[in-house]
């Protein structure tokens, strides 16, 4: 009688142990699935400025305009659409402003090119002064 | 020898000041430019390539299959918690009745019952409502949130967008695109 008690005692024990192993392997895949699609989200959303709430990404921001973001661009993603893709197709609906790194266009021309050329002049005057000395 | 550089130094002064007088009158025009942020929509043409859900009888349809047989079509997103979309309902009604557009509502973040019944208090000024329960059917076209309006012509090019409710003036200027 003990042998026998012994014997389904260990049974269910085994049994037990294979459900909690799967549920575990589940649990660890989803997670996998999860984050990756996650991840990029967040890379997305942290290059994306919300419109609405100066100052603040979409990433950081919890407004109604950035919690939709989030969710169409998660969507965007498990379409299979690239990075690229989701920042193009936003810069058409949105304009330049939506995305932190402009592009070189008419309107950001100067933005790109007056730092470099102050950063010239600057170095101009100073090798200037050092020659003179010299 | 000391005459040439004073002369120098003078017109480098002269430069800085120069400069400073320039960048006085940017800043001074730059603040005051409009602050409020909003697209150059006369290139945008409205995207029609996803799935919309009716209001009324929940059918699943591709966007692009609404946006066909007229010249002109309002896009508005509203919402029964949406205070100014109640003022601008009587606009909404009035350019139903005075234009050939074709009315297509979206309800932005909303539920049912609260939308039907916004309807039937306020007035029905669309021919069509369609759901967005995530907000990401409005990023479709650009919006930011509610209430919005979109004015978009019979190739899917956005003539007019406007942020907030629809006043007179804007009443006015549809009239005159859609009438004429």
């Amino acid at each position: 009688m003990t042998r026998m008690f012994m014997k389904s005692k260990i049974l269910l024990t085994i049994k037990i142990l294979i459900i909690f192993i799967l549920i575990s392997f589940n649990l660890k895949n989803i997670g996998v699935a999860s984050t990756f699609s996650e991840e990029q989200t967040i890379n997305i959303t942290k290059n994306l400025r919300c419109l609405i709430c100066q100052g603040q990404t979409i990433h950081e921001s919890n407004s109604d305009f950035a919690e939709s973001m989030k969710k169409y661009i998660k969507g965007e993603i498990e379409n299979g659409k690239t990075d690229e893709e989701i920042f193009s197709s936003l810069v058409e609906k949105y304009g330049q402003w939506i995305v932190y790194d402009p592009g070189m266009s008419k309107n950001t021309f100067l933005l790109w090119t007056l730092p470099l050329l102050l950063f010239l002049i600057g170095g101009a005057i100073i090798a200037n002064k050092i020659l003179k000395k010299v | 020898m000391q005459s040439l550089e004073k002369i120098k130094k003078s017109i480098f002064s002269l430069i800085i000041l120069i400069f400073l007088i320039i960048s006085f009158f940017v800043f001074k025009f730059a603040l005051q430019k409009e602050k409020i942020y909003s697209p150059k929509i006369s290139e945008n043409q409205i995207f029609t390539d996803f799935e919309v859900v009716g209001l009324v009888e929940e059918k699943q349809i591709n966007f692009s299959e609404v946006l066909t047989g007229k010249n002109f079509y309002l896009i508005n997103i509203w919402s029964s918690w949406c205070e100014p979309c109640k003022d601008e309902s009587e606009y909404l009604l009035e350019l139903k009745k005075n234009t050939p557009v074709m009315m297509i509502g979206v309800n932005y973040k909303d539920n049912k019952k609260n939308a039907l019944n916004f309807l039937k208090l306020y007035g029905n000024p669309f021919d069509q409502i369609f759901i967005d329960k995530q907000g990401t059917i409005s990023i479709n076209f650009g919006a930011y949130g509610v209430p919005e309006t979109f004015l978009i012509n019979e190739k899917n090019k956005v003539l007019k967008k406007y942020i907030g409710p629809l006043n007179d003036k804007d009443v006015y200027e549809i009239k005159n695109i859609t009438n004429n």
